[in-house]
């Protein structure tokens, strides 16, 4: 064990992150907890009255008490509007299917929560991610976390060496969740039986169409489904409803000379969707805003690639690509699959997080 | 810890924690007809006679209360009854707070130091109907005090009535009812340092008579109902008794303010009368809640904006109303308690300056 040190927790209130405070706390060192406000409950509820902040932060602080450290709670309403909820509506308009989890990571955790941590003469960041940060001869290496079944590596492929070199993970070895949940009710902590977060945090009713609706009309507006010939096949009820590889909603388009059809491309210009039979697929994925974790490869990058949360891993060649814009890169898949745009294509090797992108909408033809 | 958020909270006064620690162990209800009860009820009319003669008031026209909120939601309800609302964009929440519920209210706006503007105020109610008028004698984020006998001439002319928050000024200058010419001020036990859980409503000799908000047992001549805690109503009393006009503190009100703004600091409301014991810095760039977090590790206890129940601090309604944009989120209050030393300020200017090197150097200000 290093010396004590001045360490940041991101407290959201849940059995995880309290579980990251206590043990930090218990080894010795100067917890500070920090709690993220980052949109109003009442108002997401759509409980009048109610007051701003939800359970979550009630939780944290009550945590903080039972450890005896201190709190604040970080108003990120104003940034996490525009850096996570704009951006998620956006995204769906351009016919994507963002990831909003990794545009908070990005924004509001990482970047500003690090600053923050700097701010207060803090050594470390520390959150209840479940990934492993691994020391190795070139800083610190990002890892897959010892449970697979709670692996957030994927989610995190965004965060800079730089931030990776300032962050701990204390629950990335954790075996299993019941582990964390036994550590909680040893440290005495209320949430330890507090169930799992589920979804989106912004929307809490799991109507994702609500906040897209009103943020960008534009993005639930009617149009046509298409095949790749450009042949009418049928109407849609708005591009934010499709993501590349889906099979429903597709209405009378959904079968096609005795096939079953799925969404292959969105064309937001034109508020169109593009059908293919199942089975299409495509080898290449350009890629935008890559973050990288190793030295760029200059002769390309044999590895791995995981093209959604839940997906198994696609071997692949990962190419710097020198356009026009600055972090892309182009993916060549040994084997065809069908990446939706917006998601994020990550590199491993083996366990290791090598770097990963944005996947960008691939023309279609 | 240095403790200099006064205006949140008094230190507890010795002469107050000893009249209340006194009267805590004498049982009886002062609306009991024994002997316990008489003793209780002459703990309870001595407070009264005391803090009604320490604000220019006369003791019947003095209504103990929970605190200053309640104390300014009897005014409304009462004193406000039947009239329009004219309440002044600097207003503590327990005010400001009537703003949307439906009732017609009239925002009176303030200048870039946190006056209000009277010539606003004179055609409100030169064109309106009759209004209750909420002016506070001094702000409790930048210590901007009003001036409120001439609102007080204005609306008495106009057949308006005024009440004032009294709530951060009493205790820390000179309060008289009369002398003000307000109809009604609210008052607050630990903001003088007495204790916590006690308030009062004085009312001027020529107040309309008022109807309760708590109606319960007829208390307070069957104008508030409820048991009144007179252990901490002695507290309260002792407190104000021994709380004199604070201009001492403002030697060191004002080193402490030199320092920031050697440091880049902007003070808010510089140009206004302001209670010697409150500053209100802006530090261009730097978000308030950062500032709070990096002073408070570093042993000293100020806050910033209107912290939410939740803990959330939200850039401060005092500060965007005078006009001061993103500075509204940029600016702590410094407020120091009647017993703040110069080792406390020394204590805050050391941390205030790595505060602002420190924060400045790493909070990156967010692109739109």
């Amino acid at each position: 064990m290093r010396a004590p040190m001045r360490i940041v927790v991101a407290m959201s209130g849940g059995v995880d992150s309290s579980v990251v405070a206590g043990l930090l706390h218990e080894a010795g060192h100067e917890v500070i907890g920090v709690t993220l406000q980052l949109y109003d409950h009442g108002v997401a509820t759509g409980r009048k009255g109610s007051c701003c902040a939800g359970q979550d932060i009630h939780d944290a602080r009550r945590v903080a008490d039972r450890l005896g450290i201190a709190h604040y709670v970080i108003d990120a309403e104003d940034r996490f509007a525009r850096a996570v909820i704009a951006d998620f509506a956006d995204s769906y308009a351009a016919g994507e299917t963002p990831i909003p989890c990794v545009r908070c990571n990005q924004t509001v955790k990482f970047t500003d929560l690090t600053a923050l941590a700097r701010g207060l003469d803090a050594e470390r960041l520390a959150t209840g991610h479940y990934v492993r940060r691994v020391d190795g001869p070139g800083g610190a290496e990002l890892h897959r976390a010892a449970d697979p079944a709670r692996d957030q590596s994927w989610f995190l492929f965004a965060t800079t060496q730089a931030q990776l070199d300032f962050c701990l993970f204390p629950l990335g070895g954790m075996p299993d969740k019941r582990v964390v949940r036994d550590v909680a009710d040893r440290l005495g902590l209320a949430v330890a039986d507090k169930p799992d977060s589920q979804d989106i945090c912004f929307v809490p009713s799991g109507t994702y169409m609500d906040v897209v609706g009103k943020l960008r009309p534009d993005a639930l507006e009617v149009g046509e489904i298409v095949n790749s010939d450009g042949d009418v096949l049928g109407r849609h009820d708005g591009i934010a409803r499709y993501t590349v590889g889906q099979g429903k909603r597709l209405g009378q388009a959904a079968m096609v000379g005795g096939e079953r059809q799925i969404v292959i491309a969105t064309e937001p210009g034109r508020r169109r969707i593009v059908v293919g039979p199942r089975g299409s697929g495509t080898r290449t994925v350009r890629l935008r805003e890559v973050n990288w974790l190793v030295e760029p490869p200059a002769d390309g990058l044999r590895c791995t690639v995981k093209l959604r949360a839940r997906d198994s891993q696609h071997p692949a060649l990962v190419r710097v690509s020198g356009g026009s814009a600055p972090g892309s890169a182009e993916v060549l898949l040994d084997e065809p699959a069908l990446p939706a745009p917006g998601q994020a294509c990550v590199f491993y090797d083996g366990d290791r997080v090598l770097g990963g992108g944005f996947i960008r909408s691939s023309e279609v033809g | 810890m240095h403790y200099l958020d006064a205006n949140a909270s008094e230190p507890l006064r010795p002469e107050a924690r000893s009249a209340l620690l006194q009267a805590l162990d004498a049982t009886g209800n002062p609306s009991s007809v024994h002997r316990s009860g008489r003793t209780a009820r002459r703990w309870l009319e001595d407070a009264r006679e005391s803090l009604a003669g320490r604000f220019g008031g006369r003791p019947g026209d003095l209504i103990f209360t929970s605190g200053g909120t309640e104390a300014d939601a009897l005014a409304l309800h009462a004193l406000g009854a039947g009239r329009r609302l004219i309440v002044s964009a600097v207003e503590h929440d327990a005010i400001r707070s009537v703003v949307g519920t439906g009732r017609d209210v009239e925002v009176l706006r303030v200048d870039e130091t946190g006056v209000a503007d009277l010539d606003q105020l004179e055609t409100l109610l030169r064109d309106g109907p009759p209004a209750l008028v909420c002016l506070m004698l001094a702000n409790n984020e930048t210590g901007t005090i009003q001036p409120i006998a001439d609102a007080a001439a204005l609306c008495r002319h106009r057949g308006a009535l005024l009440h004032v928050d009294a709530v951060q000024a009493a205790g820390r200058m000179n309060v008289d009812i009369a002398a003000l010419g307000a109809h009604a001020l609210a008052l607050s036990s630990h903001k003088l340092g007495g204790p916590t859980g006690a308030g009062a409503l004085l009312l001027a000799a020529d107040a309309p008579q008022i109807a309760a908000l708590i109606v319960g047992g007829g208390q307070e001549r069957g104008r508030r109902g409820g048991t009144p805690p007179v252990g901490v109503i002695a507290g309260f009393a002792a407190a104000a008794c021994a709380a004199q006009e604070c201009t001492g503190l403002a030697a060191l009100r004002d080193a402490a303010e030199h320092a920031a703004v050697a440091c880049g600091a902007i003070v808010c409301g510089a140009g206004a009368e302001r209670l010697p014991n409150t500053t209100s810095l802006a530090l261009p760039g730097v978000r308030a809640d950062a500032q709070v977090m990096a002073l408070d590790i570093a042993g000293i206890a100020v806050s910033a904006g209107a912290a939410c129940s939740s803990g959330k601090v939200a850039a401060s309604h005092v500060l965007t109303a005078m006009g001061l944009g993103a500075l509204a989120g940029q600016a702590i209050r410094v407020s120091l308690p009647w017993n703040a030393t110069l080792a406390d300020i020394d204590a805050f200017i050391a941390a205030y300056q790595r505060m602002a090197d420190r924060l400045r150097s790493t909070l990156v200000p967010h692109a739109a």
